[in-house]
């Protein structure tokens, strides 16, 4: 019942981010066919204008993107003119996914493993060094790790390729660079997670019970401090999964991330809205199985 | 994960638990399916033949139409494909292409263009006259909403059928005498016309496709095209493949089999690719990290080539106090041009004292003033700002480049030095800078131009009163009729005399801009494995000339040597 109350309420939600996000765009100064060079009479902006219907009303446009969007129909890119947002969405979506689910796979596998032994090993060495390498990864940013990577193994050692997504080979670096700020912040996650979990109640009674301190660890704490990991993973991946800019960038990978900042610096509207409206979707149901993952991991958490 | 798997079961085994373990999992083999789906979609496994030849190309391409396509990434792309009724070489100069020879009648106004006879698409069906009117007027078309539908305004009722005034296609200046002949009445002569029939938005584009499938035609498998090249397929941001048109009337000379385009536009990308040997030629202007353009321009595989364009300073003359031409001609002279070629730009790039580039066909420019701070100042105190005095803080308005911004902060040195103003900056993201700049929302901008055709009027056309291009607000009545006179004159010295007295008055009299520099290209490919790539100022290269020599994989050269690729030059 409150899953699907909760996925009722989606649609007036994603209603207001695509008003939100249709206003906004089109409030920005300039438009998607202003040009440095103007075309030898005015009429032929107006042509152009006139086949895309942005000499109409604002409110207008919105419904007839709305209309649109009832049929499955994202509308045209107004800067990419022969392709449709759906092919957009299409040919870059899964790229970005397959880019996401590695880097996410990545971050998990390094950040869980790195929470529990820094936790495990609290105020020895191994913490510090494990803590600091974890504060080490959130901080640099992936514009530094990423050429850093490819200068190592790619420039200098020629072991992977330096960009593009073709084969295996051209997917390994990648998802290091965008997992890597994401392990950093499971493994802080987690370590504290296990922190606090150690010095709770029921540790305190299982302990006493003269329970072993790996299978505290293993059993007990393991899967109260995963709790916040999970709550973060959901918009994590929501991130992840719609691309990022900056690696994409980078290692020259055909996602989407590249299509939504350019087409808002191109003012590519329907590319914006429609891309928008796509991470609102994602973001939601990836919150939504957050909390439904809590329900099977917590024993204490109900939803009413 | 298998954190949760141990965490589950270490509590009480009980059957919920033992449910919700099961189905905790089920989600995350559901997921790793998902994601497994996606593979194959987002190309982890390819089996294609390697291309023979692999560039590098600047912008993914907006749109490959050549009725509707404006940049030069889609251009070199577009190039490939389809055809006009002249082609270019691969110096960029005007040769028979699908027209075999063409007549231009005594008084230049009348061109009849015979087409080849042996013409036909990729798909097979013959090319006629009336594909060529139907192009045309296509481009024209309003529904087609092409921005470089001025392209055609050469011709007769041209710009009216564009603008709406007249329905009518017919009354076009371009017909079909019999299948294989076209008429074409121009407006006036014009000189450049020969060159324009290559130019893309006059190309041959073919009719069936396009009246079946509407705006997503390009996306018809197999698309026919009467170019060098087959389009084997264009993926968003990742690569466009073509594959030689066996159906090309020159076939016989296409160089390579299979050519990769791919978009790029980092700098340091593109280098990357090409040092790993990922890309055999990179050759958009901007592909060069401008921290080592000293040191790559060193090496032999970089060639740096002029090309036509300018780098110049419009002054909004409707504002004062830049309405008064001796504090225009005063701001030029103390610019030191030298300085931000040699200081900033660092490629090659020659000073500019007038707009129309160097090594402009048929064309020699008369040179404006250099540099001379201690003339600037005394037309600065002529003015009325002796020393800078009472001259008020104006702003210089520029877009987000880095190169940009430097010479920004350059001329606002060398205007405080030299002449003792107050310059503020004003940087503005791309869409607003063009939209302050279309409405003359400004003091003074940087501005640039890169030449549609080989041909002055390409530049001195732009500031007539008129143009939606003049950025500056200066109207000059003498100019125009200059610049007109010149298109209408046959005679090629004495247009060349209309249009150096025409550019006097821009930038020795009048000068509502500073000519600051003219652009240098670089591109890079090893000339002893790539051939058929010539620099010229257009910076265009026709695909069916480039081809890979020396070793390679010895798959490459089978599977070009099936394709019937023959290695003669062109």
């Amino acid at each position: 019942m409150y899953f699907l109350r909760r996925i009722l309420f989606a649609v007036p939600l994603l209603l207001v981010i695509s008003v939100l996000a249709f206003a906004l765009v089109h409030i920005a100064p300039g438009g998607p066919f202003d040009r440095e060079r103007a075309p030898a009479s005015p009429e032929i902006k107006r042509n152009i204008e006139a086949k895309y219907h942005l000499n109409e009303p604002v409110w207008k446009q919105y419904f007839r993107y709305l209309d649109g969007l009832a049929h499955g129909d994202f509308g045209p890119s107004l800067k990419y003119r022969a392709h449709t947002v759906n092919d957009i969405i299409a040919q870059g979506l899964p790229v970005s996914m397959l880019l996401g689910a590695l880097a996410f796979g990545f971050a998990m596998g390094v950040g869980l493993p790195v929470g529990f032994f820094t936790a495990a090993r609290r105020g020895r060495w191994a913490d510090y060094a494990g803590s600091f390498l974890a504060v080490l990864a959130v901080c640099i940013p992936g514009f530094v790790i990423a050429p850093l990577l490819i200068l190592t193994f790619s420039i200098k050692w020629r072991l992977l390729p330096v960009g593009l997504w073709e084969t295996p080979w051209h997917m390994i670096l990648p998802p290091i660079a965008l997992g890597l700020y994401f392990a950093g912040q499971i493994a802080r996650l987690f370590r504290e997670g296990m922190m606090n979990a150690m010095q709770s109640e029921f540790v305190a009674a299982a302990r006493a019970k003269g329970l072993g301190e790996k299978s505290l660890l293993l059993k007990h704490a393991c899967r109260i401090a995963v709790l916040p990991v999970v709550s973060y993973s959901g918009p994590m991946l929501a991130d992840l999964l719609t691309g990022s800019f900056i690696i994409e960038n980078i290692f020259q990978i055909p996602g989407i991330g590249v299509f939504l900042v350019n087409g808002s610096l191109n003012r590519d509207y329907t590319v914006v809205v429609g891309l928008s409206l796509l991470y609102a979707v994602l973001l939601i149901a990836l919150n939504l199985m957050v909390d439904f993952a809590y329900t099977l991991l917590d024993p204490r958490v109900k939803y009413e | 994960m298998v954190i949760f798997k141990r965490a589950a079961a270490g509590s009480r085994k009980s059957e919920v638990g033992k449910r919700k373990v099961r189905a905790a999992w089920r989600g995350v083999i559901f997921c790793l399916l998902l994601f497994a789906g996606c593979l194959p979609n987002s190309g982890c496994v390819r089996r294609e033949p390697p291309a023979d030849v692999t560039i590098i190309n600047g912008a993914e391409p907006e749109t490959l139409d050549p009725a509707i396509l404006t940049g030069q990434p889609e251009m070199r792309i577009a190039i490939g494909l389809f055809e006009g009724m002249t082609r270019l070489d691969p110096r960029a100069r005007p040769i028979p292409g699908l027209a075999e020879s063409w007549e231009m009648s005594p008084d230049g106004l009348t061109y009849t263009f015979h087409l080849r006879t042996n013409l036909v698409w990729s798909t097979g069906e013959p090319i006629t006259a009336d594909d060529v009117v139907y192009s045309w007027t296509r481009a024209l078309s309003p529904a087609t909403a092409s921005d470089y539908a001025g392209q055609l305004y050469y011709l007769k009722n041209a710009q009216s059928f564009n603008e709406g005034k007249i329905k009518d296609p017919a009354l076009v200046g371009v017909h079909a005498l019999d299948k294989y002949t076209v008429r074409v009445d121009l407006n006036h002569p014009t000189a450049f016309f020969l060159d324009l029939c290559a130019f893309q938005t006059l190309y041959v584009v073919p009719r069936q496709t396009i009246e079946k499938y509407g705006d997503r035609w390009l996306m018809a498998r197999p698309l026919p095209v009467d170019g060098p090249y087959e389009l084997v397929y264009w993926r968003l941001n990742d690569k466009v493949r073509l594959r030689k048109n066996p159906r090309y009337w020159d076939a016989a000379h296409t160089q390579s089999g299979i050519i990769d385009i791919v978009p790029i536009t980092l700098p340091s990308v593109a280098l990357n690719l090409y040092l790993r040997g990922q890309a055999d030629v990179v050759w958009d202007k901007g592909l060069i990290p401008t921290e080592l353009v000293d040191v790559l321009l060193k090496r032999p595989d970089f060639h740096r080539f002029e090309y036509l364009a300018s780098y110049f300073v419009c002054f909004n003359v409707t504002r004062k106090p830049f309405d008064d031409p001796r504090v225009r001609q005063a701001l030029a002279l103390a610019t030191d041009k030298e300085l931000i070629v040699k200081k900033i730009t660092r490629a090659g790039e020659q000073p500019a004292s007038h707009l129309v580039p160097n090594g402009t066909a048929n064309y020699t420019s008369p040179d404006g003033p250099g540099y001379d701070p201690v003339r600037a100042r005394a037309l600065l105190a002529e003015a009325g700002y002796p020393g800078g005095k009472g001259f008020p803080r104006f702003e210089y308005m520029f877009n987000s480049t880095p190169l940009d911004e430097s010479i920004a902060v350059e001329l606002q040195q060398m205007w405080l030095k030299n002449l003792g103003i107050h310059m503020d900056l004003r940087q503005l993201e791309w869409k607003v800078y063009l939209n302050a700049q279309s409405h003359l929302d400004f003091d003074v901008l940087r501005a640039s131009w890169v030449g549609d055709y080989d041909d002055a009027n390409t530049f001195l056309g732009m500031f007539t009163s008129s143009d939606g291009n003049n950025w500056t607000g200066w109207k000059n009545a003498h100019y125009d009729a200059l610049i007109r006179e010149a298109n209408e004159q046959v005679d090629l010295t004495k247009r060349e005399k209309l249009f150096q007295e025409a550019e006097t008055i821009l930038v020795r009299d009048a000068m509502p801009i500073i000519p600051v520099y003219f652009y240098a290209g670089v591109n890079y490919f090893d000339t002893n494995k790539i051939q058929g790539i010539y620099q010229n100022v257009l910076d265009d290269h026709p695909l069916q000339y480039i081809r890979k020599i020396g070793r390679g994989p010895s798959r490459l050269r089978s599977a070009s040597a099936r394709q019937g690729v023959e290695s003669r030059g062109p």
